[in-house]
């Protein structure tokens, strides 16, 4: 006991166990933000060799390699994965590294709680992603999980609905965290509207999550009665409503399109202003217009199903609903240019990923503003046309500033500066290649191909191949990514504090890599001011 | 002269491809652009489609013209120095109000639209739509003539795993059925869809629009072809194995060929059922 109570001192500044318990119970954010992380990388290249399969099936017309059963379960599982093992995870990975260094905080608020909604999800996904193995082959319905198709899945249906369960459960542990830490764990004198904006914009996400991933979950727990239990939801020979599943899904959906998309805006608005030596243009009406689109997002979820065939009425309160979110949207991009306008910029990758998202992320913007206008989307709904809008706000938008986000705290959470040749080099590699990937699937989507096909008509052949061939190289260049990464967390050059010159924030008065509780004392009110930017 | 017009800046388009390497010949089959379609609906929806893609264009070209203004103006190398101005409320004022009122200048148009799309009253005649995994069925319902529209058998053939057939010496590989919808040019035709086990999607691009096939659902649409002529489409909603295997093919006909199938189709029907009956009566013993 005497033993204990004399070690306790230290135990707080370097005793924790070594090996893989000390990943298995820390409680530490860093190394809870760096499980994260890597297992979102993971599934980030999991997904990715799926996304391979699906563009090596469609380099040309004919099936050569999988039967359309598997190529539908390709499709289904990239788009989990990538959703909620890559992206999501993703975002927690840097909310758990920078939360409580942005808000000069030891650590977050709910530690044990902490390490167990990371814990999860590697159950999560081990559940999910064996279903490809099991009789009847991973779940193929579209990762909407439309029924009645979705209750035709086989032996893997309960599995994806339980894996679907646990991802919540880890996700609302998450945003619980983050709203307790922020709320309650920031430093003397860090007001709300002194918090940098990524901190705003996940806590608007983790409010988002709350609210929206319950109605996923009731959601799906309603197809597993309806499949094992008799009940007859969305059965309509039972009494039951198909469609009442898609407003269900997409009540979720909706709010999760920006869950995934609000921390980017946050990454972005730190990274942009450091770059350009020149404070962000208009903080409060980015809190503004973030709380706007959270708020906004809630009542525009019909316009991911207009041709379920609505009353009239009801399609155009979705169209004016969605179309209005240009406006916020807006005020964040020319908010971005304003800040480069007369401002003196540096180009590290960092700020080359944060440039590519404003421009590659406003062209999808472009594309869902065209989507919510109700009688065009009777055309363009379900083709290529949706697939190349989507994978631009996510891809060149969300994995974008992710990346951008990595490159920029990377010196900070290692000590060792990245290798900024490699780093460029990866840069320029992606942006070219992701353009050839995504862009010409809004012609193939405008010229009527649907999504979601294992073979197509002769026509498109030629896009096709280009689009797979920009695939092909985009996937190979993100082995130099986790090349950077390897590089820097094993060396390089020693990082300063501030490590680049235009940077502001209290993240960068603790060394790098910072200690293992990153403000035990909480930072002096100057230090706060000074911060600010 | 309007469609010349419109048509100009994917000329431009496929002239600049042609400089990067694509052969221009090849451009010209590739389709980069939503059809104009040949029902009114169609045409209204591709001049909103135009119309908002211009918007979307404009504020691009502005965009992002600043923004590479501002990479090359405003760089460090070149010694640019850092202004500190990071707050003007008419600025901001004004690049929210500006969007909306150009939003308003959509919606309106937008509207007209859905509103012509959503008026399937006065039609001439109704066809019923049921999808099934994987194939169509068709009722004329004041005719009395139905019948199921699967995927044409050389595409079949070709589309099996490694068939060894190339899709490209099959005729419309997987745009081909071996019963074509047939109808009349100049009536308006209401449609109601519905499906048998999952949710399918009725999809002809030339008519202007797609309607979800759900099961318990009957939704109503309408199309009035302008010219005759074969129009292709596909399902388009996610329907299981061979989604992708269940095209339509719609033939538009002159009122007089269309009187003449219909007349074919009836007789032909009699005749079946007048053969079918002793059958039946056969096959119960
Ligand atoms: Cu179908």
């Amino acid at each position: 006991m005497s033993q204990a109570a004399a070690h306790h001192e230290h135990e707080h500044h370097d005793h924790h166990p070594s090996g893989i318990t000390r990943w298995l119970t820390t409680t530490n954010h860093k190394d809870i933000g760096s499980m994260y992380l890597i297992f979102s990388l993971i599934m980030f290249f999991i997904g990715g060799a799926m996304a391979m399969v699906i563009r090596a099936e469609l380099f040309q017309p004919g099936l050569q390699f999988v039967d359309p059963q598997f190529f539908n379960s390709m499709t289904t599982m990239h788009a989990l994965v990538m959703i909620f093992g890559a992206v999501m995870p993703a975002w927690t990975g840097f909310a758990n590294w920078m939360i409580p260094m942005m808000i000069g905080a030891p650590d977050m608020a709910l530690p044990r709680l902490n390490n167990w909604s990371f814990w999860i999800l590697p159950f999560a996904f081990t559940l999910l992603l064996s279903t490809v193995f099991m009789p009847g082959g991973g779940p193929a319905g579209g990762w909407t999980m439309y029924p009645p198709l979705v209750l035709q899945t086989g032996a893997a249906f309960p599995f994806l609905i339980f894996a679907v369960h646990f991802m919540g459960a880890s996700s609302i542990a998450g945003a619980i965290n983050i709203i307790a830490t922020v709320f309650n764990m920031r430093a003397p004198g860090m007001t709300l509207m002194k918090l940098p904006l990524f901190v705003w914009t996940w806590i608007i996400t983790a409010f988002l999550l709350i609210a929206s991933i319950p109605v996923l979950a009731g959601a799906v727990t309603m197809l597993l009665t309806d499949k094992f239990f008799g009940t007859a939801f969305f059965s309509a020979a039972g009494g039951g409503d198909p469609v009442m599943f898609q407003h269900i899904f997409w009540f979720f959906g909706h709010p999760e399109v920006y869950i995934l998309i609000l921390p980017a805006f946050g990454i972005v608005s730190a990274i942009i202003p450091t770059f350009a030596r020149k404070p962000l243009f208009g903080y409060s009406s980015m809190v503004y217009a973030s709380a706007a689109i959270a708020f906004l997002s809630f009542i525009v979820w019909a316009h991911h199903m207009f041709t379920v065939g609505m009353p009239l009425a009801g399609e155009l309160f979705f169209m004016y609903t969605t179309v209005l979110i240009a406006v916020p949207t807006g005020v964040k991009v020319f908010n971005w240019v304003a800040t480069m306008w007369q401002s003196s910029m540096t180009f590290e990758t960092p700020m080359l990923f944060a440039i590519a998202f404003v421009i590659l992320f406003t062209i999808g913007g472009f594309s869902g503003l065209m989507l919510g206008v109700t009688p065009v989307d009777f055309q363009y709904h379900d083709t290529y046309f949706v697939v190349a809008h989507f994978h631009y706000v996510l891809v060149t938008g969300a994995v974008y500033a992710l990346m951008a986000g990595t490159y920029f705290w990377l010196p900070k959470w290692t000590g060792h500066m990245y290798d900024e040749g490699l780093g460029k080099l990866h840069f320029w590699m992606s942006t070219i290649s992701v353009n050839v990937l995504f862009f010409p699937q809004h012609f193939l989507g405008l010229a009527g191909m649907p999504r979601r096909i294992p073979d197509y008509s002769v026509q498109f052949a030629d896009f096709n191949m280009i689009s797979s061939l920009g695939g092909f190289v985009f996937g190979l260049s993100q082995l130099l990514f986790v090349v950077v990464i390897v590089k820097c967390v094993k060396g390089g050059a020693k990082a300063t504090d501030q490590v680049w010159d235009g940077a502001h924030g209290l993240e960068w008065t603790l060394p790098s890599p910072p200690p293992y509780h990153s403000f035990n004392t909480p930072p002096a009110p100057e230090t706060i001011e000074g911060g600010m930017r | 002269m309007m469609f010349s017009k419109h048509k100009n800046p994917w000329r431009l388009l496929a002239t600049a491809s042609a400089l990067l390497g694509v052969p221009a010949a090849a451009m010209a089959d590739w389709g980069l652009n939503l059809t104009r379609g040949v029902t009114p609906y169609s045409e209204t929806v591709y001049d909103l489609h135009m119309l908002i893609l211009g918007v979307c264009v404009v504020i691009g070209v502005v965009v992002f013209g600043l923004i590479f203004y501002s990479i090359f103006a405003f760089r460090k190398s070149n010694g640019a120095k850092p202004a500190q101005w990071h707050e003007s409320t008419k600025v901001e004022v004004l690049w929210t109000l500006v969007p909306f009122l150009i939003l308003i200048g959509m919606a309106v148009p937008a509207t007209h639209a859905l509103i012509m799309m959503e008026n399937t009253g006065g039609s001439d005649m109704t066809i019923k739509v049921t999808g099934y995994q994987w194939k169509w069925h068709y009722q004329y319902v004041d005719e009395g003539i139905n019948y199921f529209s699967t995927l044409a058998n050389d595409s079949n053939v070709a589309r099996q795993l490694d068939s060894g057939v190339d899709p490209k010496s099959v005729p419309n590989y997987l745009l081909e059925v071996d019963n074509h919808l047939v109808v009349p040019v100049g009536k308006k035709i209401r449609f109601l869809t519905t499906a048998g086990d999952v949710i399918h999607a009725w999809w002809v691009p030339a008519l202007g629009w797609k309607r979800d096939a759900i099961p318990g659902y009957i939704n109503e649409s309408w199309a009035q072809i302008k010219e005759p002529g074969t129009y292709r489409g596909q399902c388009a909603e996610l329907c299981g194995k061979d989604h992708g295997f269940m095209p339509i093919v719609v033939d538009a006909l002159s009122e007089q060929d269309y009187a003449a199938w219909v007349a074919k189709m009836k007789s032909a029907t009699q005749h079946a059922e007048a053969s079918t009956a002793p059958v039946a009566a056969v096959a119960e013993k």
